[in-house]
């Protein structure tokens, strides 16, 4: 299928993504630039890369969603199509009401950069149906810590839009293995209705046997081999 | 000519590290009376051409859909004349 990444200035992750999903993956892919008014009508799924989009200015992600791009891109977002932000993304699909809460300065105040244990804490197909139930993934983060108010994370629960919980190498979620302070050790989400995540730790990272880690390839092959976004319904 | 100021701060329930960090530097400083520290951001936006009803009406769009995150942001602001 074809995957669009998404260029901001400030976008560091842009490259690694489409590397992941052009070489191992086995995907085509195309880069899109933050002042393009449209996403190509062949693109399948848009991914918002890591980075530091217009240099983390006022907000992580805050500037990022009014570029001309991110219109369009929420445009294919409520059409259905899958779109998938990473890190940097995660924190612009907050910004752009994609996905809700927010992504504040880690508890530490100090950037973490290191593996980490995920717990799939709900199958969210397309993106996890090749996952195992407990991935090792990197995250790369200074702003990372989750929040969103009680009300707020009732709605989640209810709907079942927790996709990914920090947990320790045996898939237990406890205290200490959440890293940043993030609310109830999310790190994961998914939109309403499905076809929107939003993941703070790095796939691209993790997606070549030469890095010692391929759990990511399980996330970037779950979407690419889904049938939601082989349909040719979406097609125009 | 308007010179607008706009604080944001975070909501009172939204933990803040970095005044939390700020508080324990203070606290090393020796500062006398310390209680809690909350950080913040100030805007200065100058304006023109609008009444001062029309500007807060600008302010208050902006500040909701910019300046501040409504899920952990509060603003507020004040306008003089420049």
């Amino acid at each position: 299928m074809k995957f669009g990444v998404v260029v901001f200035p400030g976008s560091n992750c842009d490259t690694d993504c489409w590397n992941a999903l052009h070489g191992p993956a086995g995907e085509e892919a195309v880069f899109l630039w933050h002042k393009d008014a449209s996403v190509p009508s062949d693109v399948e799924c848009v991914v918002l890369p890591g980075g530091f989009s217009y240099g983390d200015y006022l907000r992580v992600g805050a500037i990022a969603r009014f570029s001309p791009l991110l219109r369009a891109v929420v445009e294919f977002a409520n059409q259905g199509r899958p779109v998938i932000g990473i890190c940097n993304g995660f924190q612009v699909l907050c910004e752009a009401h994609l996905l809700p809460g927010v992504l504040m300065r880690n508890r530490s105040l100090k950037f973490i950069c290191k593996d980490v244990w995920l717990k799939v804490a709900r199958h969210a197909p397309p993106f996890t149906d090749f996952a195992a139930d407990v991935l090792k993934i990197p995250i790369a983060h200074g702003e990372g810590n989750y929040f969103i108010d009680p009300d707020g994370l009732k709605r989640l629960r209810d709907n079942d839009q927790i996709v990914f919980r920090y947990c320790d190498a045996r898939g237990r979620v406890t205290p200490e293995a959440n890293p940043n302070g993030s609310v109830d050790s999310i790190t994961g989400i998914v939109n309403e209705a499905g076809n929107v995540l939003g993941m703070m730790p790095h796939p691209e990272r993790c997606a070549e046997e030469a890095l010692g880690n391929c759990d990511g390839l399980m996330i970037l092959r779950s979407i690419a081999e889904s049938g939601l976004v082989r349909s040719a319904s979406f097609r125009s | 000519m308007l010179k607008a100021t706009v604080i944001v701060t975070l909501k009172q329930e939204v933990s803040d590290p970095q005044g939390f960090a700020v508080f324990e530097a203070l606290r090393s400083l020796g500062m006398r009376g310390l209680q809690g520290v909350r950080v913040g951001k100030q805007f200065e936006i100058q304006l023109d051409g609008l009444s001062r009803a029309e500007a807060e009406k600008e302010l208050h769009e902006v500040s909701a859909k910019l300046l501040s995150n409504p899920v952990i942001e509060d603003y507020r602001f004040e306008i003089t004349e420049a």
